[in-house]
Order: C-alpha cells, then structure tokens, then sequence
C-alpha cells in the first residue's frame, strides 16, 4: 500500500477515535482508578465526572465505573491532578514492565 | 488599448480574473493595485470582498482561508510585505491552495530603500510559489489572468513579479482584453478540497514523520509524501504553464508558450541573461554590441520557478560566453540566477564561460551602455580555457 492511493493533495482527516494514530504508544506512565475512592462509583450515581471532563483526549467515559481507554491515552495526568478523591494514580510503564517480567 | 501603468495592468487582470476575495496591505509601490481594486469594488465593478487587514501575514491568511472554502483570491505586496507574509507563503503553498499575488519587487532594508530590485521576491524562492516575472506592462496584466488557470489546474500558488516604478509605475500602451473573452478562458475554480460544516475535516493538522492509518484503514500521507507531492506538482507545472501559455496566444494573439523570452539568439555566440525589466535593457545593449560586430543575444528569464531548466540548456547551446545579470545577491554566493543557469547547465556538455554581473540593487539606474561595457570588459574570456570567477562582479562605485 503506497500513500498515494489516499488521493488526498494536501493533508487531511475526519472526526474519528484513533485518527491521529495509536496515540497510547506515546505515553510514559498511564492513570490507574481505584474504583473504591471514585465519586460516583461510592455514591452509585452519575457525580463528579470532573476526569470525563478534563481529559484533553476524550478517552474517559461518563460511566460508572468510569473507563480510560488506553489504546488513545497519552498519559498526560490531567485525570489524576483533578480527582478530588485522589482516585487516580500515575504509574510508570517502563517500571511496570519490569515488574511484570520480574 | 488602454494607457495603464504596472499596477493598473495588475489590478485589472485581477478584476477580469473575477477574482472573488482580496486581502492586501498598502505598501510602497504596490499601493495603487490595493486602490484600485477597493474602488473596483466600491464602485461596484466588481462583486468580490475586499477585506482589510492589519498586515501582510494576515492579507495572505485570509486569501488562503477564503481559497479554502472555495473563493478566488488575490493579494499583492512589495519587499518587507513579502518578508513579513514569509510564513503564510509556506503556508499557502503547502496547503495547495491557488492564491495569485502580485508581487512588486522592491529592495529589502536594512538601510531602507523603497526602490526596485528583486532582492524580496528572490528570497522567497524556496517556499513552493511558482514565480513569473514580467518584462512589460502587458505581460503583467496577461501574467495575472494565465496564473489562475494554472495556479488553479495545478494547485500551486503564483506569484507575478515586477519591478518596481519600472514598471509599476511607468504608464505604456495595454492591450485590455474584454470581461467575455477571459471568461472564455478561464473556467471558475473548482478547489480540490473544501471545508464544509456538512462533512466535518481537519486539514493540514500536526502531521508526524511517517505515513498514518487512517480509520478506514487508508494510508495517509506523512509530512515527506506531501512535500514530494508539492516538488511532483512544481516539476508537471511546466507542462501547464506551456499549454495555457499557447492557448493564452491562441485566444489573444500574444504567445505564452515559452518560459524564456529569446531575442538574437540564432547566431549568438555571447548571451545576456536576465530577468524582468532588466531582459528589456538587455536587448538594447545587445542591439549596441551588435552595432560593433559582436554577436550578442538575450535570454530573459520569464518562469523562474520551476526553473526552465531543459529551455535554458537548449537556449544556450551555442553560447561561448554567458553573462548573467542579477538584481540580487545570495550573499557569500553569487546572484540567485547565475546559480540557477549554472546549475542548468552542468552535466549538459553545454559549457560556455559564465560571468555573473550584480547590478541595479535599491533602485541604482542600470543603462544599456552598463550592460554593453560589462559584456566588452568580459571578451577576453572569450580564449580558449577562461575560467569562471568565483565570485561576481558588482556594477558600483566602491
């Protein structure tokens, strides 16, 4: 497959999850959730969802429990700085791969 | 036929073009095409928005927005406008989009200068424009009316250059052709892309080194494939700019066909190279030089990009000695031209010494008697073995 089958003569793309590529393989640490300290999981309604609404790249769902998508996340911890219940944690890839061989 | 100085010719080649958007900074010389366009279109000649902006980066922002979303467009500048709209130029080109501007060259500070020479236009060689320059009045108007056939078949943006007050400002005979007839050469344009609230796109956005997936799957284009893509167009130009010269010819009876204009050159052994206004000055001196039995002949550079290079080897293949006169320097090198024909020329078996003549920066005079003495000054080359110098010479008083 050659780029020029694309047919486009300047760059270009449409609205789509994952169009800018696997942007996840950028990231250096990725946000874990502890269920048991989220908001709206605890009070078992729609609250806080203050993650859903600050993550830059829209890959946390407004649900309970709530999801990141990590396939698209880059691992920026907007997520974490914002929870107020400090349900968020950063954790290292490079150490959680050790780990897991280890 | 209409006495119209440079700019009026360029002002109206911009009106006949129907084009539909202009966004333009006054700026000396080309002050007079912004006035006279804001009065075609205040006057109600000419259903087109005029938009005023606060500089020249946002004059070509918004030409190349406006083209975008499927508007003819058209701007004009001189010397720090063209410097200032630097970034936009990139831009514009590596969006594809078929802006047309006009640009009067004029010489760039510091110190300041307002006068001509080709110093603004020269810089911006290798920001993907295609770039005409006019020898007369007439071929301004004309040049403005064929880029937007081209511009808009190729989806390059065009520059028409010409030389300040020379021709700007200089009032000759123009041949104006009638509203009907350029529409019959000019079809509408038909943009390759478009934005469109109805199907939603993000053009031109942060583009990473290799090619991306799409999510239907396609191979995109990386940042190398598009900037191949703008080389590929510049190159498949010329084929454009010849057929569109020719029926340019066809339907107006003055001939585009070439991009190099020749006088003399049949029987020539020496040649005078140059570009613009300075080409007309150039067959004056050849017709002197002529006068004392040398038989000297005029290449004038029409399209400089994309550079005619197949046109200048074949132009100068009889030529023994070549003089190219720049009014620019590429400093610590030569004057852009000389480069170019030079570059043309090697590996061609086409061989002539070449001397490059820096003349007629900020607006200094350069008369056909400069030019004949600065071609009788390089004769002796003429022997057997004569060497290029390695660097030029300057026509000055230093």
């Amino acid at each position: 497959m050659r780029t020029r089958d694309c047919q486009h003569i300047c760059d270009e793309s449409s609205p789509g999850i994952g169009e800018a590529g696997r942007t996840g393989e950028w990231r250096n640490s990725f946000p874990v959730i502890d269920q048991t300290k989220c908001i709206p999981v605890r009070q078992s309604k729609a609250s806080c969802f203050l993650c859903w609404l600050y993550c830059p790249d829209a890959v946390i769902s407004k649900t309970i429990p709530v999801q990141i998508n990590l396939e698209y996340c880059k691992g920026c911890g907007i997520c974490a700085q914002i929870c107020p219940a400090q349900a968020i944690t950063m954790v290292d890839e490079a150490e959680f791969c050790s780990e897991q061989d280890s | 036929m209409q006495i119209l100085d440079g700019n009026r010719a360029a002002a109206q080649g911009a009106k006949l073009a129907r084009v539909q958007v202009i966004a333009a900074y006054p700026i000396t010389p080309q002050t007079p095409v912004t006035e006279s366009l804001s009065e075609f279109v205040e006057g109600g000649e000419l259903s087109a928005e005029y938009i005023a902006v606060e500089g020249e980066h946002s004059a070509l922002a918004v030409c190349a927005s406006a083209s975008m979303v499927g508007a003819r467009t058209f701007t004009g500048t001189s010397s720090h406008g063209l410097a200032y709209m630097h970034e936009m130029l990139h831009w514009t080109a590596g969006a594809r989009l078929p802006v047309v501007l006009a640009c009067v060259n004029r010489a760039i500070g510091a110190p300041w200068s307002i006068l001509n020479d080709q110093q603004d236009s020269i810089s911006q060689r290798d920001t993907g424009w295609i770039q005409t320059y006019a020898r007369n009045n007439q071929e301004i108007l004309d040049s403005i009316i064929q880029a937007y056939r081209i511009a808009e078949t190729v989806y390059v943006p065009v520059m028409v250059c010409y030389d300040g007050y020379i021709l700007s400002h200089t009032e000759m005979p123009v041949d104006v052709p009638s509203q009907e007839a350029v529409d019959r050469f000019l079809p509408a344009y038909r943009p390759h892309t478009i934005l469109d609230p109805a199907t939603p796109k993000n053009y031109n956005l942060v583009t990473l080194a290799n090619p991306r997936l799409n999510t239907d799957g396609i191979l995109c284009h990386g940042y190398m494939e598009l900037r191949y893509l703008l080389q590929e167009a510049l190159q498949n130009s010329r084929e454009t700019i010849t057929k569109v010269g020719q029926e340019f010819g066809k339907q107006f009876g003055r001939d585009y066909s070439n991009m190099l204009w020749e006088d003399k050159l049949d029987d020539a052994d020496i040649v005078i190279v140059a570009m613009g206004s300075l080409a007309m000055e150039a067959i004056v001196a050849a017709d002197m030089l002529r006068e004392e039995g040398h038989k000297v002949g005029v290449l004038g550079l029409r399209v400089f990009r994309p550079f005619p290079k197949s046109g200048v080897v074949e132009a100068l293949q009889n030529a023994r000695l070549v003089l190219v006169f720049d009014k620019n320097i590429s400093y610590g090198l030569e004057g852009a031209t000389c480069s170019e024909i030079k570059s043309a020329l090697y590996g061609q078996r086409v061989n002539p010494v070449v001397r490059n003549f820096i003349v007629g920066l900020g607006g200094r005079d350069v008369k056909a008697g400069e030019l004949a003495a600065a071609v009788n000054r390089s004769l002796p080359l003429l022997k057997e073995g004569a060497l290029n110098a390695e660097y030029p010479e300057w026509v000055c008083h230093i």
